[in-house]
């Protein structure tokens, strides 16, 4: 990959939490258009990493850079970011949460829009509110929404500012899984369309294969019976993927999961720390 | 069917509600009745019929004295006091709590100055309020707002601390400055919470005014009952206790009704009381 293609590297980063670690030395360069799907057993620092990208949480040491330079201290509007839950406003309707960067950029003081301004906003969301199917539900609060139309709702808002990376946490954790499938093909036309670089947290192994381009397994290296907090995980798999199709699944997940599952036993020193998931 | 599925109707659950404020009230006639049987002076139990003349007299009849409807008088006296006292604790907790709960070098500054200030018994201030304002106003509006601020500064910042953390940083995605996050996400969020610690707060706020009017006023509902104790006028006291306890009620409710007006998206998920 030459320099210039690279979005996003991270370098030798690690995490420590107190003195235990969480992440070990992450090396990772991951070229723009990419769509990362990160999987790992529970508390094995995914969810950490993410955090890193957003500058939510900072890493004990390493470098990340974004576009070469050294990603920004907080949360900017060039990384857009869906939770798992409490991603969109309670207070707020559907219409009003997606015209809320807008109101912020253009109402520095208040940060509010009224009259003719606020409905011009609205005005120009109605195509965004048509595509996620959030039309008839404009005026209703995240509250009166069920949990697709809820998350449905947090990534059209995070994409709003147009970022050029967008990262999701469990984003569809809590949905059935018919639901899941429409957000699927959603969150896919949505990155071929505006060119993103996407990370995405999950704990759905199909998801994984069939959304990315790239799979990274997070899981430790080393693992010491008598201290299993003695060590961190770092990524051991980095996988590369077919685009992914919108259409029916040509190759069945499970048997990559499977021949994955069966491999880390010969580079641990321990068979139990094979990958659960 | 067991007692736990069994759901009283509207109009049972209105009749239920009504039951043990209907007892009271025929309880206490009983009881009064029986006293005035052995000595028809009773003071200390007095007839419905004279309490509800004691208190036309002072609701619709000019005092002899200086000519003005003492029910009233009293009324308006206390509820300004009252008003003022919790419109500068609600204006101090937001203010201070969303200052401490949202910034933290604010939070490490005051948190645990309030936390201390909160501990002084508030009406061992009122001495000192007396000799430093006079008898007048101020010290009474002072003692309501000492009595109430810190515990409602503190629920503020406890909203405040209680915002999903998502949401703050979504905001900050959104290209959310400092001071429109707290605008349109910290203001909006606690202001029912707000509400709910207002609620709490009118409970001790009614303590601190009556017991100032008590000491040291010369109108107020407070005043009107420590005044007339001297001469035993429980006909005058137990119709103003309950004109209490109906203010206290309505303005609770009205709290509650402005909460759930205003603030629709919070009561949608349900909640009671």
């Amino acid at each position: 990959m030459n320099e210039a293609a690279k979005k996003l590297s991270v370098k030798a980063v690690s995490k420590y939490y107190d003195g235990t670690p969480v992440l070990e030395r992450v090396d990772l360069d991951v070229e723009t258009g990419s769509f990362c799907t990160i999987v790992g057993a529970s508390g094995c620092g995914k969810s950490t990493f993410l955090r890193m990208l957003l500058s939510q949480e900072h890493p004990t040491r390493g470098e990340i850079l974004l576009d070469g330079n050294a990603l920004p201290e907080e949360p900017t509007p060039d990384r857009g970011i869906v939770f798992q839950k409490y991603s969109v406003f309670s207070h707020l309707t559907v219409a009003e949460n997606l015209i809320l960067a807008g109101e912020f950029e253009k109402s520095p003081f208040t940060g509010k829009l009224f009259g003719a301004s606020k409905r011009a906003a609205i005005a120009e969301i109605e195509e965004l509110l048509e595509r996620i199917g959030l039309s008839a539900a404009a005026n209703k609060y995240p509250v009166q929404l069920s949990g697709g139309m809820q998350q449905r709702l947090a990534i059209a808002q995070a994409l709003v500012k147009k970022p050029s990376i967008l990262l999701l946490d469990e984003p569809f954790g809590a949905l059935d899984p018919g639901i899941r499938v429409d957000m699927h093909a959603l969150l896919l036309s949505l990155w071929q369309d505006l060119n993103m670089t996407v990370f995405m947290v999950t704990h759905d192994i199909h998801e994984a294969f069939k959304l990315g381009t790239r799979l990274l397994v997070f899981d430790k290296i080393r693992h010491d019976p008598q201290a299993p907090e003695a060590f961190g995980a770092t990524i051991t798999y980095d996988l590369p993927l077919a685009a992914p199709v919108t259409g029916p699944e040509t190759i069945d997940p499970e048997t990559i999961a499977g021949s994955i599952a069966s491999k880390p036993a010969a580079n641990t020193s321990n068979p139990s720390n094979s990958k659960q998931t | 069917m067991r007692i736990i599925n069994r759901k009283p109707s509207r109009v049972t659950a209105l009749a239920l509600g009504l039951l043990p404020f209907l007892a009271t009230v025929v309880t206490y006639a009983i009881a009064s009745h029986y006293r005035r049987l052995e000595n028809p002076a009773d003071k200390l139990l007095p007839s419905l019929e004279s309490m509800g003349a004691a208190f036309w007299r002072m609701a619709a009849v000019p005092d002899r004295r200086s000519g003005d409807l003492l029910l009233w008088i009293d009324t308006f006296d206390s509820l300004w006091r009252l008003g003022s006292g919790m419109a500068v604790s609600t204006l101090l907790a937001l203010t201070i709590g969303i200052a401490i709960g949202f910034i933290p070098h604010i939070r490490s500054t005051l948190a645990p100055y309030l936390a201390t200030f909160s501990l002084i018994p508030p009406i061992t201030i009122l001495p000192i309020l007396f000799i430093t304002f006079g008898l007048g106003e101020v010290s009474k509006i002072a003692l309501i707002v000492i009595g109430t601020a810190p515990i409602m500064i503190r629920s503020t910042a406890q909203a405040v601390l209680d915002i999903p953390r998502e949401m703050i940083i979504k905001a900050e995605t959104l290209g959310a400055s400092v001071w429109q996050m707290i605008t349109r996400l910290v203001i909006p969020q606690v202001l029912p919470k707000l509400i709910t610690a207002l609620r709490l707060g009118l409970v001790p706020a009614w303590i601190f005014l009556i017991s100032a009017e008590a000491i040291a006023s010369t109108t107020g509902l407070g005043y009107r009952i420590f005044l007339v104790r001297r001469y035993l006028a429980m006909d005058v006291i137990l119709p103003y206790v309950v004109w209490i306890t109906l203010l206290a009620f309505l303005l609770d409710r009205l709290l509650l009704l402005i909460s759930r007006r205003a603030f629709r998206w919070h009561h949608l998920g349900g909640d009671a009381l």
